[in-house]
């Protein structure tokens, strides 16, 4: 009986495992991951009508997970962070950067410090972190991470683990704000978005946890489409994608990102993120 | 009938040893304690928990649907496979296969079965299944190795196994069978959830966004729900509702998005988990490779994991000493083991992400909160376990007019009974001990579990085989020292 249950199950699956043809895209949001399927399901629509074909939006939540479904062909288009793009991008030969955010131009991360730390805001990255607790964001994230790890490098020059007592992963940008402001690590590093929109909502005590050091500018986020597009839906599918992503100028849509605007970009505007990431060895040579 | 000597002494030999090694493993481990701020945070957790409040209910009941059909499904194939395994398991490839595939976390299934069916239903129920067959396999071996030998010895011996074992000792162990899978469901539950995390539609993907965000009342109803949900099992799990139960999960699981078929197995499989140096036969940069791994990562995660595991398994056992007999009938009585059992429940069904949130925020970042989270979550686990064992002897037990009452009791009729199978739960624990660490990267502990959470970050699936073939190795090594171990109690 158990065997038999065991094939019909098995055989129950196959229809699901049929083709669809509609264009997928997914995106990797660094804040407000809350109605994820709501929100980006409009961002699928306007695609949709600009580019008359069916959209579909898959929700995925971890950087690994993102790369992993853009690399086998189930999503054709993504919303990646700066490091997660050049992982993905060196996966699938021929896919492309093909907008990024208009702040993406000029991203950054901060350092915040407790106020246990006894650290005032600088312009140099200050010299007393050395010994004290510090926490990343995501492991794979660009601002919670590679960024500030290749400033940390650069200035200490020894791994982080080397300069700080402990060094850990919070996972998630409003994670390191909560445990910095909690004092359960001493200083840490996050996203600059994520920080002044917690700060606008009130969640931000500063007699608690402030800005210490604030990272020169890299750029970060982008839309990234695979190189095979045009053969599956068309000739010149690519640039229309490109086209719609630029002229997607309603207020609403955009907040699922949150960005401005956005701007053309290209594989090697994100030559600097690469370059970093060797250069700490998060990628090999 | 031969005489049995006493196996008080070999059992106080094992325990002894056990906490040595733990007292031992205390000088080295890194249990720093940091001042810390937390009770704003804290203080919004708990009013989270108290508020619960979701505002879209069926999304929430959705997501409770999702993760029932995934892990029904779940079970409904890998139990079968577990049992059938279990009839050869004392074959030592079948043994090591199955030690190897519980070894790895679910959330990793996922991300290797993503290479070949993409985020699909198929993923996520292979991600439970894999693992869980493993556990069937030898969960159930150990269940037909308690079994009185003699039935399956009347038997012709040219009869074949698969006829041997189901009229012997399939019957004969029916209800442990039924109880076991019954509960690993729960397991399978919990998993389903979890797997949440990379995309499934269960209550994980909802949870961790709620945990992340700090949106701590949408949190919080999504633990009560899941609390609910464990709670009621009995209710609604009816044997003669499990065929419509399968019917209704198949037809419930969600599409598939987008996926082309394929993927990338054979990439993966040829390339991916090589490191390059090896593909380019390169031999003296796969040495130094290997020994940049063991000397960075292997070497030092090794020696935190089993650090910490040793405290936390003696831990959980203080633990489970001490909580156990709240929830019993025969010690706290019918009515007041409800808060006991309510309190139980609570710790196991709260992720350990959770626990070891709250407790990073209470201790800072060590392996304290580790440990504790690990002891909390698995000690409450199997005292469940034990005190439902406690109630169904309760029922049918023959008591004595000059039994002890109270703490005597206690220590020298009820725990002595309950010792043996606890300490069987104990030495399976340590493996899920293993295995869960490798969540605990926000703490700052860099266990085996959190290189491998690095290697599939950094998509260096090369790194990640490797450190997967030591864990899977050291989880062979416990496994044989605790079947040793449990021999000889």
């Amino acid at each position: 009986m158990p065997i038999i249950r065991f094939w019909c199950v098995l055989l129950l699956w196959v229809p699901l495992l049929v083709r669809a043809d509609a264009f997928v895209f997914t995106a990797i949001p660094d804040q407000d991951e809350s109605h994820l399927q709501q929100r980006f399901g409009k961002v699928a629509d306007y695609l949709a009508k600009e580019l008359g074909v069916e959209v579909q939006y898959i929700p995925v939540k971890s950087y690994a997970a993102a790369i992993t479904a853009f690399r086998n062909n189930q999503v054709q288009l993504a919303w990646f962070g700066g490091l997660s793009g050049v992982q993905a991008r060196r996966l699938v030969p021929g896919s492309e950067a093909l907008a990024q955010g208009y702040e993406d131009q000029f991203f950054k991360s901060y350092f915040i410090a407790h106020k246990s730390a006894a650290l005032q805001p600088s312009a140099a990255l200050p010299s007393e972190l050395k010994g004290m607790t510090f926490t990343f964001g995501s492991k794979g994230s660009t601002s919670g991470r590679l960024m500030p790890e290749f400033y940390l490098r650069e200035h200490f020059k020894a791994a982080p683990e080397a300069v700080f007592s402990r060094v850990g992963f919070s996972g998630d940008h409003s994670r390191t704000i909560a445990q910095v402001q909690a004092g359960a690590y001493q200083v840490g590093a996050v996203n600059y978005s994520v920080w002044d929109s917690e700060l606008a909502a009130g969640k931000i005590d500063l007699s608690k946890v402030q800005v210490i050091w604030t990272t020169p500018t890299y750029p970060d986020y982008q839309w990234t489409v695979r190189g095979d597009v045009d053969q599956h839906f068309g000739n010149g599918f690519k640039s229309k994608v490109r086209e719609a992503l630029l002229n997607m100028k309603d207020p609403d849509l955009l907040a699922s990102f949150p960005r401005q605007s956005f701007v053309p970009a290209s594989n090697a505007d994100y030559a600097p993120i690469e370059a970093t990431a060797k250069a700490i060895g998060l990628l090999d040579e | 009938m031969k005489f049995q000597p006493s196996s008080a002494r070999r059992l106080n030999t094992v325990c002894l040893a056990m906490m040595a090694a733990a007292l031992l493993a205390l000088f080295f481990v890194d249990f720093q304690v940091y001042p810390v701020d937390p009770w704003q945070e804290l203080a919004r957790i708990g009013w989270g928990l108290l508020t619960p409040g979701w505002a879209d209910l069926p999304s929430l009941l959705n997501a409770l649907l999702q993760t029932v059909a995934f892990a029904l499904l779940a079970i409904t194939v890998a139990a079968p496979l577990g049992l059938l395994l279990a009839l050869v398991f004392d074959w030592r490839p079948v043994r090591l296969l199955c030690a190897s595939v519980r070894s790895v976390h679910e959330l990793f299934w996922g991300l290797i079965f993503m290479q070949l069916y993409g985020i699909s239903p198929l993923t996520g129920l292979l991600a439970i299944m894999v693992p869980f067959t493993g556990v069937f396999a030898k969960v159930f071996a150990e269940i037909f190795h308690q079994q009185s030998q003699q039935p399956a010895q009347t038997i012709a011996s040219s009869v074949g196994l698969v006829k041997r074992f189901s009229y012997t000792l399939i019957p004969q162990s029916w209800p442990a069978l039924l109880s076991y899978t019954r509960y690993r469901f729960e397991c399978a539950l919990r998993s389903s959830a979890i797997l949440g995390f990379i995309g499934l539609p269960t209550l994980g993907f909802h949870l961790e966004t709620a945990f992340k965000q700090g949106q701590y009342s949408e949190a919080g109803a999504l633990l009560w729900a899941f609390l609910l949900l464990i709670a009621s099992i009995r209710f609604w799990l009816r044997r003669w509702l499990i065929v419509p139960y399968i019917v209704a999960a198949i037809w419930m699981l969600p599409d598939t998005v987008g996926f082309q078929g394929g993927g990338s197995l054979w990439q993966f499989v040829s390339r991916d988990i090589w490191p390059s140096v090896l593909l380019d036969g390169d031999w003296e940069g796969f040495r130094n490779w290997l020994v940049m791994m063991f000397d960075s990562q292997i070497w030092p995660g090794l020696w935190q994991t089993l650090l910490l595991t040793q405290v936390a398994v003696v831990l959980t056992g203080l633990l489970v000493l001490v909580a156990y007999p709240m929830a019993t009938q025969v010690l706290a009585g019918s009515i007041m083991r409800w808060p006991g059992r309510f309190v139980l429940l609570v710790l196991r069904c709260t992720p350990e992400m959770v626990l070891a949130y709250v407790l990073l925020l209470l201790l800072g970042p060590s392996g304290l909160p580790v440990v504790f989270a690990l002891a909390l979550h698995n000690g409450g686990l199997i005292a469940f376990l034990v005190a439902n064992a406690s109630d169904v002897e309760y029922r049918n037990r023959v008591r004595r007019p000059d039994d002890p009452t109270g703490v005597a009791f206690y220590a020298y009729v009820e725990t002595p009974r309950r010792f043996p199978a606890m300490l069987a739960f104990l030495f399976y624990r340590w493996e899920v001990i293993l295995r869960e660490s490798a969540i605990m990267g926000i703490l700052g502990v860099a266990t085996l579990g959190f290189y491998i959470d690095s290697a599939f970050e950094e998509i260096r699936y090369e790194r990640a085989f490797l450190l997967i073939i030591v864990t899977a190795v050291l989880n062979m090594l416990v496994d044989g020292v605790s079947r040793r171990l449990r021999s000889k109690i």
